[in-house]
């Protein structure tokens, strides 16, 4: 139910940022707004998917923003070689898939924090974008339908974004992976007691949120139409973790919700494409993107005080417990 | 250094658990020598001993965490060793821990099931929570725990309703034989401290479920146990049934132990934290709680 309470709140927050563009400006409610929307919408909904679960772990990836520039230079590199597109994707997934992996068995098997690990990794890739691409940009690879069904159709992006969220949503709330990421996050210990394999869910995790990553750069190369190896990855990143906790997953660990997410990619969405609209500068954009965050962080701690005790147990959740000033969180050995 | 004051009861048939000569070494420090320990069907037994006596080690060897140096450990007769957590539950070893093992954000029956879920399909276990719900209400009123809602996340629950819960977490696996309990009395009023002894020994009374309680409370361990063995610096030191000792005996015992280490400072790590718990037991009687 208090799960509930901060999409609520965040659903009429919506609503009233739609109410205020419409009253404000007559191209805001239109058919041809509604595709710019969807553009603004989908790749914020993406980053804060593949986030919410690393969240709710208590842990962070930085470098899902950099997996997003890298992907589809792998796809047209892949292509470049001679091997046919498809393949070509599957295995730009794939690598996307084993940075993810690095990502969690670094994190859990060498007992760095997730903080430091994805820092690095965002480096590291961000060096070898520029290094593959002589810094230089490219062209996504393909023609025909394929590319339609991959972003490059209007909706394209909009319904892969659809589609994602349902396929995470059932899998945090409705299968027995989603309920040990919520136990691990909320109390390790107590998991890895109940016999729940704590670093095979970490890592699985990371995979899957560089797939998602690997997933958007993707849909967007071919939305967008062409690929920029300085394309800011990490500002991409730390939007989906702003969507994601305006819509009520707890830095802490333990708590956050896939619908939630989405919820708050469409406030920054609205915000974003409707300042376009009412043109106001994108200066005050990042102003109220700042506040929305500190006031839905505020919220969130305040609601997590009020009804849960303890607190989550992944490295980043101990640097933000004491930030906020939370009870000591108690480290393994 | 310390007197063998262990009167060995005779080990028979009816032992559920018997373990024998087990040691562990942490590094320099040896948490447990050569232990014999044996557990009978359907008994509760009380282990009591200073903090770092060697009671968590042994009941972490028994739980799987922690393997023995060397020894031997019998279930019904047949040696097993543990490999892991999992290992030991699959031979019917269920624990309790001190931080209950609950995860405060789930609910009630998904921290009953945690990790043990109804599921549906292979790969993707999909969760079947109208059955665990149900479960959950039929097992819990089974053995009359009383919650406000099975749907309410356990972090609303009250300490003696936590307890019970992971009492009950435990207890609900069809091959459980042996249930352990680590300190469940801690941090607990005495409306709940009697709501758990009761759940304790309905337990045993209903099941031929046998137990081990760790407590500091020797009042309250007087009230649920059938035998009571006593931990010091890593061996047994005394096996009796409780018909054979009172209350006052015990203390006194413990308090000895204490009054001989300030005499003759004992060698080792242990010393300190001896002292400090024996004060507690000496001055209250009815125990604190565990110092953390």
């Amino acid at each position: 139910m208090d799960q509930h309470l901060q999409e609520l709140v965040i659903t009429v927050v919506v609503f009233a940022l739609v109410l205020f563009f419409t009253v404000d400006s007559p191209y805001f409610f239109t058919t041809s707004n509604a595709a710019a929307l969807a553009s603004f919408i989908a790749p914020i909904a993406f980053f804060a998917l593949a986030e919410v679960p690393i969240l709710i772990l208590g842990e962070i990836d930085l470098s899902v923003g950099e997996v997003y520039v890298l992907s589809p230079f792998l796809v047209t590199y892949f292509y470049n070689a001679g091997l046919p597109i498809l393949l070509g994707l599957i295995l730009a997934l794939v690598v996307c898939g084993a940075i993810g992996c690095i990502n969690g068995l670094v994190t859990v098997k060498l007992h760095i924090p997730s903080f430091i690990t994805t820092l690095g990794m965002t480096f590291a890739l961000e060096g070898i974008i520029l290094i593959g691409s002589n810094g230089a940009p490219a062209n996504p690879v393909g023609t025909g339908n394929l590319v339609s069904w991959l972003g490059g159709s209007t909706w394209a992006e909009a319904f892969w974004a659809l589609a994602v969220v349902g396929v995470l949503h059932v899998m945090l709330r409705r299968t027995s992976f989603g309920l040990h990421t919520v136990a691990v996050g909320g109390n390790s210990e107590s998991a890895r007691e109940s016999g729940i394999k704590v670093d095979f869910v970490k890592i699985w995790c990371f995979v899957l949120c560089a797939l998602i990553g690997g997933l958007i750069g993707i849909l967007d190369s071919y939305h967008i139409g062409s690929i920029d190896p300085d394309t800011p990855g990490l500002t991409f990143m730390f939007y989906g973790v702003a969507a994601a906790v305006i819509g009520g997953t707890a830095l802490t660990g333990g708590r956050g919700t896939m619908i939630g997410a989405s919820i708050g990619a469409m406030v920054l969405g609205i915000l974003e494409d409707g300042f376009h609209v009412i043109s106001v500068s994108s200066f005050a954009y990042d102003l109220i993107l700042g506040i929305a965050i500190l006031v839905a962080m505020i919220l969130n701690v305040q609601i997590e005080r009020a009804t849960i005790r303890g607190a989550g147990h992944g490295s980043f959740a101990r640097v933000i417990g004491l930030i906020f000033g939370r009870r000591k969180v108690p480290v393994r050995q | 250094m310390m007197p063998n004051v262990a009167t060995k009861a005779p080990t028979d048939v009816e032992d559920v658990l018997r373990i024998e000569d087990i040691s562990m070494s942490f590094g320099p420090v040896t948490a447990l020598r050569n232990v014999d320990l044996h557990l009978r069907r359907g008994e509760v037994l009380g282990l009591v001993g200073d903090n770092g006596a060697g009671k968590s080690t042994l009941v972490k060897i028994l739980t799987g965490l922690y393997k023995p140096d060397h020894g031997r450990i019998y279930l019904d007769g047949e040696e097993v060793r543990f490999r892991s957590v999992q290992d030991a539950r699959e031979h019917g070893i269920e624990t309790v821990f001190q931080d209950l093992a609950l995860v405060d954000e789930l609910s009630v029956y998904h921290n009953l099931f945690l990790n043990r879920e109804h599921t549906v399909g292979g790969w993707f276990r999909f969760l079947k929570n109208r059955s665990m719900r149900a479960a959950a209400r039929r097992y819990l009123d089974e053995i009359d725990v009383d919650v406000p809602s099975i749907d309410v996340p356990v972090a609303k629950l009250s300490g003696g309703q936590r307890q019970a819960i992971a009492v009950a977490r435990a207890t609900r696996q069809k091959n459980i034989r042996i249930l352990l309990l680590d300190e469940p009395l801690a941090a607990m009023g005495a409306k709940e401290t009697s709501l758990i002894i009761q759940l304790i020994k309905g337990l045993c009374h209903q099941t031929d479920i046998s137990v081990i309680v760790i407590d500091h409370n020797y009042t309250h361990l007087f009230e649920v146990c059938d035998r009571i063995n006593v931990i010091q610096q890593g061996r047994v030191t005394l096996d009796k049934n409780l018909s054979e000792i009172t209350l006052e005996e015990l203390i006194e015992l413990m308090v000895q132990s204490y009054r001989r280490e300030i005499a003759q400072p004992a060698t080792g790590t242990f010393s300190e934290v001896s002292i400090e718990t024996s004060i507690e037991v000496t001055v209250a009687n009815q125990s604190v709680q565990d110092a953390d």
